[in-house]
């Protein structure tokens, strides 16, 4: 075994045990706190390609992450396949080259570790809904029992999907009872049917909403305390690159990256 | 005179054709275009089916104005009191024989029932009553032709067109029906034109025959008067004819382009001088006979017609000769080698230009 | 294709051509062979495929639930009516594109195949954008007579015909210009309009075509989902149809996705199948 790999390899395990919220054995605090120090110490280890699954929801944070994490580590290229996390997963246990996967549910990775894709998974952000209305909310939308109203269109995601089935935990939350026009294939369809003013609301995620300020508006509502979405990342067994994998997702976790997210919208876990 | 019929000035330009005829008819009367391919002939009949429209001229049938561009008229066909019978006939395939003759009164407003009671008798009188419901596909040639009169014929036209009514039967069923549609010509009360290539039925099924050449009419006559008196090559060769243009002088006639003929037709001035390749004899050598038509020719071509062999020679007068298969065997004759050929005056006919 | 026949009689040199041609077919080239069977396998063994994987044992419980029916009902009744509104409206477009002239026919035609290249969505968005609540067209036709189209029924059919009805128009065009005009010409000078000409003579005549086209556009609207998801949207009974159904499924249930796509595979091959036997007998 030759110096270098004998340390890619250490640098791996470190980072693995990282994510999995396990960074005990070290003598650094905080998964936090040494999430830079590992990010710094594996610019000089990691190179090639690092290949990352992200759900839909997590394109424009994760884009402008990537960048950062390429001009921290010369050399480094991240590419990303965005999706519904389904959709993802079930590509994962196909076989799919992955190195890292980030899902919009805790239900969706488990997916992935029951099929041995990945051995632990970290809860990075937390997603909460908001109603998403047209700018300036003509139909004065004010609680999530105003969606039950008689002439009001509203689009839902499918329950299929991570928002369809927490829209239907916070609905079933306040009580509230409600026939959708349609149940939309993911978040941003939901969201693209009420800036084209076919549908009246739509329950989305709150950095959605945020990402398309121009055109929407949110309506926060309490009821979503009790669907808040769990986004877990995880490096996986499989990955091609897995110090790449690792040092990745470490990154995500750092306070650099936490400051991207939680700026998009996200809550902190 | 009777009030024509048909008047008509057929005029249309195309890019690289133009068609100017003018034709008049009698009720009842049978008139052949007949012209080489590419003449107008067809042209000509979709002008009057209303297929195509006048660039200028008129039309005129039964003495309403049918088509008159410069009053901005054009009747489109389906108002005209006009019947075609197409080339190839133009059967409806999906209707039956009856159906197709019915379309015609159905169109004009018939029901069904009605129309087809109508269309039958025209079957019976085709002799296809047994056929009536066959679809046209499994028709003969012969039989699709009668249906295809029968249904030109049950609108009861005044005018009614024929493409090349024949061509597209052999030789057997040609004869066949060339008789009885010379037949129903003569029944037919109104006009009827009929475009052919073919001399034989033009002269058969036709009262008067008018020759076209280049969108033009060229001669126009009885079918005697025209075989008796060709003017124009296409028609000499059509009636199996040598014919040449020149001036006379008593008893010669001196071509245009040198050579001299004799005749026994006191003429003077332009004529015509026409004569059948059978009155041609050909010699190995110079004859010592007393012709004084005498030329030596060269041999272009042999063609076995009928059970004589057409002879076409070239040299200062060309013309072209029938003899026997033997007499050609005897000659030797083969393409290029020399031979004399002589024509009794007698058997020349010449007449005024 | 139904072509003019030649009145003349028998043809001889015809059918010895058609004699040495049968011959011939015993010969086939390995050129033409081999990759003749390479496409064959291409095409079939995605479906030998599912049918590999598919979960047997519980099929029968994953087609129980009433939403697979639902969905498969809506599917063929959508399908239907989006192949009967493009008959309606592609066959006189057809015969507007092959039997006149007029300026820009060109483009026109151009014009009416950009479905066929247009992936379904922008196709969705662009009916939106038309024919949505806010639609330039969509909003008058709400005003007016209270009509919205997406989330409805008939949203899922204007989608279908969207993208199904060039194949229909081609498809007829094509026989059109196949078809002898001077039949029309033939109908005309026995006194039948234009428009008499057209569905007593024409219409019979292209029959073969019309039908050929028909069963491909039936073909594409029942699988189209990308305009209908985006246009009509999905809701179970109202506007999701199989091919939703089965994307959705996708997401958390493969065994089910693929269950679906056999219900859908079967009954698009018995009504094809059934279809070219009545409709297109010659080849």
């Amino acid at each position: 075994m030759t110096t270098t790999a004998r340390r890619t390899a250490v640098a791996a395990a470190a980072a693995l045990a990282l994510a999995g919220g396990l960074a005990a054995c070290s003598s650094s605090s905080t998964p936090a706190a040494s999430g830079s120090s590992v990010s710094a110490a594996a610019s000089s280890k990691v190179t090639g390609t690092v290949t990352v699954f992200a759900a839909s929801s997590l394109q424009g944070t994760f884009t402008a992450l990537g960048k950062k994490f390429e001009a921290a580590n010369p050399g480094v290229k991240v590419t990303f396949n965005f999706g519904g996390s389904s959709a993802l997963a079930q590509s994962i246990n196909s076989g799919a080259p992955a190195d890292v996967f980030a899902a919009a549910s805790p239900a969706t990775m488990k997916t992935v570790t029951d099929a041995k894709g990945a051995t632990t998974s970290t809860v990075f952000v937390r997603n909460t809904l908001e109603i998403a209305v047209p700018k300036g909310n003509p139909k004065h939308i004010a609680v999530l029992k105003d969606l039950a109203g008689a002439g009001l269109k509203v689009a839902l995601c499918a329950k299929e999907v991570p928002c369809g089935a927490a829209a239907v935990t916070a609905l079933n939350a306040a009580g509230v009872k409600l026939t959708p026009v349609t149940l939309e294939q993911d978040v941003k369809s939901a969201l693209t049917k009420v800036e084209l003013g076919e549908v009246d609301a739509s329950l989305v995620y709150k950095t959605d909403v945020q990402a398309d300020a121009a055109k929407i508006s949110g309506v926060d509502f309490p009821e979503a305390a009790k669907a808040v979405n769990d986004y877990p990342i995880a490096a996986l067994t499989k990955a091609p690159n897995s110090a790449g994998a690792a040092a990745f997702t470490a990154y995500i976790l750092s306070p650099e990256g936490r400051q991207v997210l939680t700026a998009a919208g996200f809550q902190a876990p | 005179m009777t009030p024509h019929a048909l008047d008509a000035l057929l005029r249309v330009d195309r890019p690289a054709f133009r068609l100017d005829l003018a034709l008049t008819a009698a009720p009842g009367e049978v008139i052949a275009l007949l012209g080489p391919n590419g003449a107008g002939k067809s042209t000509a009949l979709r002008a009057l089916a209303g297929l195509l429209p006048l660039t200028t001229g008129h039309l005129r049938l039964d003495g309403t104005t049918l088509e008159d561009p410069a009053a901005g008229l054009h009747t489109p066909a389906e108002n005209r009191p006009v019947g075609v019978v197409f080339q190839d006939y133009l059967l409806f395939p999906h209707l039956s024989a009856l159906d197709n003759v019915a379309f015609g009164l159905r169109c004009r407003g018939l029901g069904r029932k009605p129309s087809r009671a109508e269309a039958l008798p025209w079957l019976e009188r085709m002799g296809l009553a047994d056929h009536a419901h066959t679809k046209p596909g499994a028709l003969s040639g012969g039989q699709a032709q009668r249906v295809a009169l029968a249904r030109a014929l049950a609108v009861r036209p005044r005018l009614l067109l024929l493409d090349e009514p024949l061509a597209a039967l052999d030789a057997r069923t040609r004869l066949d029906v060339r008789a009885q549609l010379r037949r129903h010509l003569a029944e037919f009360e109104a006009v009827a034109v009929l475009v052919t290539h073919d001399p034989l039925d033009a002269m058969v099924l036709a009262d008067r025959l008018v020759v076209i050449e280049d969108g033009q009419q060229v001669q126009s006559g009885t079918p005697a008067e025209i075989a008796r008196h060709p003017r124009t090559d296409y028609i000499a060769r059509l009636v199996g004819l040598n014919l040449y243009q020149g001036l006379a002088d008593g008893l010669t006639v001196t071509l245009s382009d040198g050579p001299s003929l004799a005749t026994t037709d006191g003429l003077t001035g332009p004529v015509f001088v026409a004569f059948p390749p059978s009155a041609v004899t050909l010699h190995r050598s110079r004859p010592d006979s007393s012709a004084r038509n005498v030329w030596e020719l060269k041999v272009s071509g042999l063609d076995l017609h009928g059970d004589q062999v057409r002879v076409d020679l070239t040299g200062e007068l060309p013309l072209a000769a029938d003899l026997t298969p033997a007499a050609a065997a005897d000659l030797d004759l083969a393409p290029g080698s020399t031979v004399w050929a002589t024509v009794k005056a007698a058997q020349t006919h010449a007449y005024p230009a | 294709m139904t072509q003019p026949q030649p009145p003349a009689g028998p043809a001889p040199t015809a059918l010895r051509l058609r004699g040495r041609a049968r011959r011939r077919a015993q010969r086939v080239p390995y050129a033409l062979l081999l990759p003749a069977l390479l496409g064959l396998t291409f095409l079939v063994l995605p479906l030998a495929g599912l049918l590999i994987r598919a979960p047997w044992s519980t099929l029968s419980q994953q087609l129980s639930s009433s939403q697979v029916w639902d969905a498969l009902r809506l599917s063929l009744v959508c399908a239907t009516a989006a192949t009967g509104l493009s008959l309606l409206l592609g066959v006189p477009l057809a015969w507007l594109l092959a039997r006149t002239e007029f300026p820009g026919r060109r483009i026109v035609r151009a014009l009416v195949t950009l479905p066929l290249v247009l992936p379904p969505v922008v196709g969705g968005v662009a009916l939106l954008l038309v024919l949505g609540r806010n639609g330039i067209v969509g909003r008058w036709l709400d005003a007016a007579f209270g009509i919205t189209l997406p989330f409805h029924t008939s949203g899922v059919v204007i989608a279908e015909a969207f993208v199904a009805m060039p194949f229909l128009v081609i498809s007829v065009e094509g026989a059109l210009r196949a078809a002898d005009p001077r039949y029309e010409e033939a109908a005309a000078t026995l006194g039948a309009s234009r428009l008499t000409a057209f569905r007593r003579v024409t219409l019979p005549l292209i029959a073969p075509g019309i039908g050929a086209g028909a069963v491909l556009a039936w073909a594409r609207a029942l699988g189209e989902f990308g305009a209908t998801i985006t246009f009509a949207g999905n809701f179970p009974g109202q506007t999701q149809t199989m091919p939703l159904a089965v994307y959705l499924a996708m997401e958390t249930d493969p065994e089910a996705a693929i269950a679906l796509s056999l219900v859908l595979l079967a009954v698009s091959v018995a009504v094809l199948a059934g279809l070219r036997e009545r409709w297109m007998s010659a080849p």
